[in-house]
């Protein structure tokens, strides 16, 4: 069992889909979650059709179905950071540790979960797992917690290999939904569109992969 | 929001000319479109909370609608747009979105910084 999990997302609705199960399960054990999200997702696209959404009022809309869909997974520590969306590439990175530091020195995780920088696609993605890395660099190597990273970049096994952490999520399958569905605004449309390229979108969903960072130092 | 009301838009966009005001304005294909499409060639700009003066602005088209407005110096415009709101802080919120419902463009207007 771990002491405490620390997950690190720039986005409301990152945790959803690759690791919402893993937390679930760890939350059943008792586990303590802190999930410290970057921003409030204020540039997402996606606003209905009709629109259900503006520009000004979807942050709004996203903080609550983040802390809905925290309540559904179990977890009880939720940091908004207040960056905004699609800039973190551009704040400075030493500032930016320093904040992410400042959260792992206070809940002393024995696991942090954060996108594998470099291989994660969006740019935020990628400077949200660079920060995290950066943050516990400063430790000394024998005092830094594990670090299982989320990537999904075409060339990510090509070069980091195999993902070593494989978990099967489907005890949880249902409050992995549930936290899928929280993030309504983001993520009907995704899954309207994967039911409608067929394939099993639930057998998919039931696996939760990572890479463990490794040190090069 | 609700679709463009060619008339009301022009009436608002008066309303904001010949004073200082904050623009929000972006264009995007979104992060993963050349993820989905190796081929696609993504680009995008945003600015939030610029300070202009425009001494007119004009809104044009069939739908989607144009909009520009002319600057002492320059020009800012915006195509594609569809959508529009005036919110409760008199705050005017232009919106283009595709056939899916997702923003391509956003042209905002504002006394107050967004």
């Amino acid at each position: 069992m771990e002491r405490h999990i620390l997950v690190v997302f720039p986005h409301p609705d990152d945790e959803a889909f690759g690791v919402s199960g893993t937390l679930a399960q760890h939350a059943e054990s008792g586990t303590p979650i802190t999930y410290a999200c970057l921003t409030l997702g204020e540039m997402g696209r996606n606003m209905g059709v009709p629109p259900f959404a503006n520009r000004e009022t979807l942050p709004l809309i996203r903080k609550k179905e983040l802390e809905e869909a925290c309540k559904t997974i179990g977890i009880h520590d939720l940091r908004l950071l207040g960056y905004r969306d699609k800039t973190i590439e551009f704040e400075d990175e030493e500032l930016l540790a320093d904040r992410i530091g400042e959260i792992v020195a206070e809940t002393n995780p024995s696991l942090v979960i954060t996108f594998y920088p470099g291989y994660s696609v969006h740019p935020d993605h990628d400077a949200c797992g660079a920060a995290v890395i950066r943050a516990l660099k400063r430790l000394p190597k024998d005092k830094r917690p594990v670090v299982h990273c989320v990537a999904f970049a075409k060339n990510c096994e090509q070069d980091l290999g195999k993902p070593d952490v494989i978990r099967d999520v489907s005890s949880v399958i249902e409050k992995k939904l549930a936290a899928i569905q929280a993030h309504r605004s983001q993520t009907e449309g995704l899954m309207k569109a994967a039911k409608k390229r067929g394939g099993d979108v639930l057998e998919w969903l039931k696996t939760e992969r990572f890479w463990t960072y490794k040190w090069d130092d | 929001m609700q679709p463009i009301d060619v008339w009301e838009v022009q009436a608002a966009l008066n309303r904001f000319a010949n004073q200082d005001v904050y623009i929000h304005l972006e264009t995007t294909n979104g992060a993963y479109a050349a993820h989905h499409n190796e081929g696609f060639f993504s680009a995008g700009a945003y600015i939030r909370n610029g300070l202009i003066r425009f001494s007119r602005g004009k809104i044009v088209g069939n739908g989607p609608y144009r909009v520009g407005l002319k600057l002492d110096f320059g020009w800012v415009y915006a195509e594609g747009l569809t959508d529009w709101e005036m919110t409760e802080k008199g705050q005017l919120l232009l919106a283009g979105h595709d056939y899916e419902g997702r923003l391509a463009v956003a042209l905002q207007l504002s006394h107050e910084p967004f």
